[in-house]
């Protein structure tokens, strides 16, 4: 009876760490993280692609971890929200939505943050049209958006690499 | 509900000779799986009936852009992305382009794919307006046969298409004709930003003088299919654009598109705003 498939081996890279895990094939990349290797910092909004709150890197390009079928995982290289942070040293995006009150019942900041290294690795000197361009994907429901912008533009003069001339 | 994942089968074969066989051995069995940034969707929603797939991934002969004297041909993996970042693409296929950087966020811009929007078959979907307004053609393969369609033969009615079950949509070829027209993209959503269209319009037009010598215009989310209004565009081609050529051209047009009310919008809505775009596109002509 094929009625259900087995796990699959599946190898990838996981915040600079090598991971190894069995997931069904069309198991979304999302519960993996969640549920398999315990880095809930991804959330679940939607579900459906739209709120960006399970942002994720993949190969150095934001994706929503719940549109990727584990087995597309496989030799791929991630970065979650846990692998922001080089240790106690917060990322200057996250320094900024900590200064900004960026984050206010704090499920969309995953994505928010990722989609702000996103950009900023993106384009290092980001118009406030693109700040608005790269963070259209995600959504947040206590609608502080406001508070989110100023963070990636703090954020993004805080590392120098945008003068106020360039904006 | 969710979907019962252990019930789902994904396969990444490594070559397109392997996937082809796979499609050809058990035809109908193995659906293509490209970007997923819709079937995840219909996953999650306990809507994907269909239950074995065939990723396609890692196929290198569906992927990249190449250019050549007379065309420029896009894998069938190309993701929007992909098609916004192409120098050739920007500069005489922009109507791709923006339809790329319109279609959902930035991360369904990375997954999503040219080819998947095509295959998909959703009438409000971004890019088959661009790719009808520049007579794509695109090429379908299986283990037995390779040949190239006329992108407009391809959609035959709602969700239904020319693509027989062994067969995998390989590439999209874009003939390079259209770099001194006019043209025009405008999508209406609710939003600015991810949204789905009500109405879709593209179109494309080589003046001479103050007359029209070619247009060609299509449109998204007023039909069961993607299409072109060929009896909109024969009232226009040869005419001067003259305030009555316009109001003709308005009154085809309404005769030549079937707007429904859904989720979306109404169809009066829809009606009114595809002739305001028209309106709005010619009037750029003039200019």
């Amino acid at each position: 009876m094929a009625d259900t498939v087995s796990k699959v081996d599946i190898e990838c890279t996981v915040n600079g760490k090598l991971s190894r895990f069995q997931a069904y094939p069309m198991a979304r990349l999302l519960d993996v993280w969640r549920e398999g290797l315990k880095l809930t910092g991804t959330k679940e909004g939607c579900g459906e692609g739209e709120c960006g709150a399970c942002a994720v890197l993949m190969n150095g390009a934001i994706v929503n971890s719940c549109l990727i079928p584990a087995i597309e995982a496989d030799g791929a290289d991630f970065r979650t929200i846990e692998g922001i942070a080089s240790g106690a040293q917060l990322h200057a995006v996250q320094e900024a939505f900590l200064e900004c009150g960026g984050a206010q019942c704090g499920i969309c900041t995953p994505g928010m943050v990722i989609a702000a290294v996103a950009l900023i690795e993106r384009h290092p000197h980001p118009g406030d049209a693109e700040i608005r361009e790269g963070l259209a994907g995600n959504l947040c429901r206590c609608t502080g958006y406001q508070k989110i912008f100023a963070a990636v533009v703090r954020a993004c003069e805080s590392t120098g690499r945008n003068p106020p001339e360039n904006r | 509900m969710r979907a019962y994942i252990p019930g789902y089968d994904l396969r990444v074969p490594g070559s397109l000779t392997e996937a082809l066989g796979l499609l050809a051995g058990e035809p109908g069995i193995w659906q293509p799986f490209a970007g997923g940034t819709d079937l995840m969707v219909l996953l999650e929603a306990g809507k994907l009936s269909h239950k074995r797939f065939l990723s396609l991934s890692k196929l290198a002969d569906l992927r990249g852009i190449e250019v050549t004297t007379d065309a420029v041909i896009l894998g069938a993996m190309t993701t929007y992305t992909e098609i916004q970042q192409h120098r050739v693409l920007q500069t005489e296929f922009p109507l791709l382009c923006a339809a790329a950087r319109e279609t959902g966020s930035i991360a369904t811009q990375n997954r999503g794919t040219l080819g998947g929007n095509i295959a998909n078959a959703s009438p409000a979907a971004d890019s088959p307006p661009a790719l009808l307004v520049y007579d794509a053609e695109i090429e379908l393969i299986s283990a037995r046969d390779v040949h190239w369609l006329p992108y407009r033969e391809f959609h035959t009615g709602y969700k239904k298409m020319q693509l027989a079950p062994a067969e995998l949509l390989r590439a999209i070829r874009l003939p390079r004709r259209v770099k001194a027209w006019k043209q025009y993209y405008r999508k209406v959503g609710t939003r600015k930003a991810q949204a789905i269209s009500k109405v879709c319009f593209a179109g494309a037009a080589q003046m001479q003088a103050s007359k029209v010598r070619d247009i060609r215009i299509a449109l998204g989310s007023i039909a069961p299919i993607v299409l072109r209004a060929v009896k909109t565009e024969d009232v226009l081609r040869g005419a001067k654009l003259s305030p009555k050529i316009i109001a003709t051209a308005k009154e085809t047009l309404a005769r030549e598109i079937s707007p429904i009310d859904d989720i979306r919008s109404t169809a009066r809505y829809r009606l009114r705003v595809t002739q305001n775009l028209l309106e709005e596109f010619l009037s750029q002509l003039r200019r």
